[in-house]
């Protein structure tokens, strides 16, 4: 058997959202064995849903994401099938605790802490210092210890006690300035999540940068991973726009920010349907001709070359969405790639559960879950030759791998486990107080 | 200099524009030694994009080049030329990664494909990056930001009802390809490490967009199948409040509210009597559009009262998720970021010293280094090629042969 990247190394995750959880995520992938400690007593807001114990009614009034459990129902075990813990919840290995706040729940992580390489939490940066749980207490249990903390502002500075979700982090790096509708103002954008994303990828590089020095120095170290700040070192045109010639860049709405023209978003044939176009040369220009059949305005001066396209876009986007409101989003790429221009639908999740392409590289994975049921969960982003990354473990349910993490890895007896069952540590859900 | 996480991994560098070159810059930026390889006649694309520094179009003053290209070093070289070919293996014997964004098969057209390139150098990791990724039936096709944004399946649930989807800035997308195209090369590079095993990534830029580290575009996929609900499109998170963008005295501030949070909005309200009211906690007060109306009025009144910032403070006080949504002088100036160290200062032989963005994260024993400005096109010829064994007369004639 070819072992996968990061066979042998063991990550404890205390995640929340989806930075912390699809971090470790990514390196449950590449083969590395990751424990999700869950705690009975403690509900964590967001980890396995906003409550623990959604009504059918709290449901029906929620967008997918949140509220988008298997047929809008709670069902018996909600805390299995929140849609975003399912999201990064795959290739991992759940273990309960009673409270971490408690010395025996503190005693039983630290176990945990003793054989594991890494460690990943993306809670408010008073979380661990309140367990006593920070990186220099941790250190001492397990001096090579690899321990990634990603908080939403970082662990100092002026913010550093900010509450915030995703899309506050986008305000505070100016994302949020720079995008939505180019005549409308902010109050038009749908909040996004662009530091959730980066932070995640981040928080798994570092710690694998980390691994890399481990192996040849055998020394751990503290990751800091400030998601706002993720967000801002993304932003290289206008930054160093500012830098070099103090301008301050607003929204190009779905416009081309190198001057690409026209680029934008066209209305389609059906219920909203959109395809994005973007012409970057001459070449392209006249593929884009010929795709629509030559009409009388391509002919026309203010469209003759680059810069009189880029000035005339307005003028041109209304002859564009003349010819795509005929024509379904799908039919317009292909038409248009056949002319070698650069096109595509605007993919909603029915067209990514059925998109061709997806299907032909096998994006997405069958996946087959005792709570969720059976359903095609997004696959990882990197085809590796030789060790591909599969899904070799569907979400994992609350408390799943009990027996093998207290047992097995932390070489606790039958009786001994028997008592931390009647302790209230082993479980397969929340404890029932909880609402 | 302090030894650095990536300090013993070299890596080749065949990337152009923005999400390849991203990737190389985050390994660099931990210390890899990244060799950028630009083509003779021009170099790396991007050295033709805005913005400029004071505007002036020239290949060694293009900012988003020299922010994405710091930290490596530069050489040129002519992979059309045989000759080019087999001095880029000489390079690839002495590397641990490959790192491309051509077109799907132009490096076997070329020669280089991975299972040629694996015979000098068995634990060779190469990662493609392209914009559907190496097979499919879109293999081929082009792609823009916005396209690809399209295609990974956000877009089409942020903007209003009744109008076209909105993308996100800039060209973000691609540099979340990039974080995306260092992380699976880094995972690609510790199975080389550790357990003897090199190989090809292939990454397709559309899928980084969709999955690589989920957020809202795949949560949203895996809701679609769980209860058939396709995310509809409209400014806010949820149907309740407040959400999304308010306005204030002097711009706006980005509120996540709804029922988690409402206790925490009172109180960032003042508390005022018209919120104790039974009725904002009813189970379905959230959903009821009529209080929605009277809760945004009352907010309106209150935060028009004051700025962004005092909004945001004065929420972040009674531990409501409020942020600014500042602009990008008010980030490059604010003390948070500032006091954190998140800029600092590039001397570059061209445009002198500037402030770029600097780490984008912090690693306790191996901090990030700036340890030199974007390379000159062909800066480190000599050097790089020395390192290999050539003389300066041989250089000179690789030149005049137009291998470099």
């Amino acid at each position: 058997m070819t072992k996968l990247p990061l066979e042998g190394i063991r990550v404890v995750e205390l995640g929340v959202a989806w930075t912390g959880p699809c971090a470790a995520m990514i390196l449950a992938d590449f083969g590395a064995e990751v424990i999700k400690v869950d705690t009975v007593n403690f509900w964590q807001t967001q980890g396995r849903g906003m409550v623990a114990r959604p009504t059918k009614e709290m449901l029906a009034t929620q967008t997918p994401h949140s509220g988008g459990y298997p047929n809008k129902e709670p069902g018996e075990y909600p805390w299995n099938c929140w849609p975003v813990f399912v999201t990064g919840g795959r290739n991992k290995l759940s273990m309960s605790v009673r409270d971490l706040r408690e010395p025996e729940g503190r005693e039983i992580f630290l176990r945990l802490i003793k054989i594991s390489d890494i460690f990943i939490e993306n809670n408010h940066p008073d979380t661990m210092p309140k367990l006593n749980l920070d990186y220099e207490v941790l250190k001492e249990v397990k001096p090579d210890l690899i321990m990634v903390r990603s908080s939403a502002t970082g662990l100092s500075g002026p913010y550093r006690d900010y509450r915030a979700h995703g899309s506050q982090l986008d305000a505070i790096c100016s994302h949020s300035s720079l995008r939505g509708y180019r005549d409308m103002d902010p109050s038009a954008n749908t909040p996004v999540f662009i530091t959730d994303y980066l932070g995640a990828c981040f928080s798994a590089l570092a710690a694998m940068m980390a691994l890399n020095y481990r192996r040849r120095t055998g020394r751990g170290q503290l990751i800091e991973v400030a998601q706002v700040e993720t967000g801002a070192v993304c932003l290289g045109e206008a930054m160093m726009d500012h830098s070099m010639n103090q301008r301050v860049r607003t929204t190009q709405g779905n416009r081309d920010i190198h001057g690409a023209a026209p680029c934008g978003c066209y209305r389609c044939a059906g219920e909203d349907r959109w395809v994005n176009i973007t012409v970057t040369s001459d070449e392209e220009w006249q593929g884009l001709c010929r795709a629509l059949g030559n009409p009388p305005w391509t002919q026309e001066e203010r469209f003759s070359d680059a810069r009189s396209r880029y000035e005339n876009q307005d003028a041109l986007d209304q002859y564009i969405e003349q010819w795509t409101s005929q024509r379904d989003h799908y039919a317009v790429m292909h038409l248009l790639q056949k002319e070698g221009v650069p096109a595509g639908p605007v993919m909603d999740a029915r067209d990514t559960y059925n998109d061709p392409h997806l299907k032909e590289r096998g994006f997405l994975v069958p996946v087959s879950h005792r709570d969720c049921g059976n359903y095609l969960h997004p696959g990882a982003a990197w085809k590796l030759s030789k060790t591909p990354i599969t899904i070799r473990r569907p979400p994992v349910r609350f408390g799943e791998d009990n027996e093998y993490v207290y047992k097995q890895l932390l070489g606790f007896s039958d009786e001994e486990y028997a008592e931390l069952e009647r302790k209230g540590h082993i479980s397969d859900g929340p404890a029932p107080h909880i609402p | 200099m302090p030894e650095q996480a990536l300090s013993d991994v070299r890596i080749l560098d065949l990337t152009q524009y923005i999400a390849g070159p991203f990737c190389t810059k985050l390994l660099a930026d931990f210390g890899a030694d990244v060799i950028k390889i630009e083509r003779p006649d021009g170099g790396d694309p991007a050295r033709r994009l805005r913005p400029f520094f004071k505007d002036e179009a020239h290949q060694e003053k293009s900012g988003l080049f020299l922010y994405l290209n710091m930290n490596k070093r530069g050489i040129t070289l002519n992979l059309k030329n045989a000759l080019g070919v087999k001095i880029f293996k000489e390079l690839v014997r002495q590397a641990d990664v490959v790192v491309e964004s051509f077109r799907p098969g132009v490096m076997a057209r070329l020669g280089l494909d991975y299972e040629t390139l694996e015979k000098l150098n068995p634990r060779l990791v190469m990662t493609s990056i392209s914009n559907f990724g190496q097979t499919g039936p879109y293999r081929d096709y082009k792609s823009s930001e916005l396209i690809l944004y399209g295609m990974g399946g956000e877009m089409y649930s942020s903007g209003l009802p009744d109008r076209e989807p909105v993308k996100n800035a800039e060209t973000v997308s691609l540099y979340q390809v990039g974080a995306a195209a260092a992380t699976g090369t880094m995972g690609a590079l510790l199975g080389s490490r550790l357990q003897g095993i090199g190989q090809h990534v292939d990454m397709s830029m559309q899928e980084a967009l969709t999955a690589a580290a989920p957020d809202r575009k795949s949560t949203v996929m895996i809701a679609y199948q769980f209860c058939g609900e396709i995310h509809p499109r409209f400014p806010g998170y949820e149907t309740g409040y407040p959400y999304g963008a308010h306005p204030t005295a002097d711009g706006y501030v980005e509120i996540f509210g709804g029922r988690a949070y409402w206790s925490r909005i009172v109180k960032m309200l003042g508390e005022p009597e018209i919120l104790k009211d039974p009725k904002w906690l009813e189970p379905t007060a959230q959903a009821n559009p009529a209080l929605k109306e009277e809760f945004e009025a009352l907010f309106l009144a209150w935060s028009m009262e004051r700025t962004k910032r005092q909004v945001m403070e004065e929420g972040q006080a009674a531990r409501a998720p409020v942020g600014a949504i500042l602009t990008i002088d008010e980030v490059i100036n604010d003390p948070h970021f500032n006091e954190r160290g998140l800029f600092i200062e590039v001397d570059h032989p061209v445009v002198g010293k500037l402030k770029y963005p600097g780490r984008p994260f912090i690693m306790s024993e191996t901090p990030f280094q700036a340890r030199r400005p974007a390379p000159l096109l062909g800066q480190h010829n000599e050097e790089v090629y020395g390192e290999l064994g050539y003389t300066g007369e041989e250089i000179a004639r690789l030149r005049e042969w137009g291998v470099i």
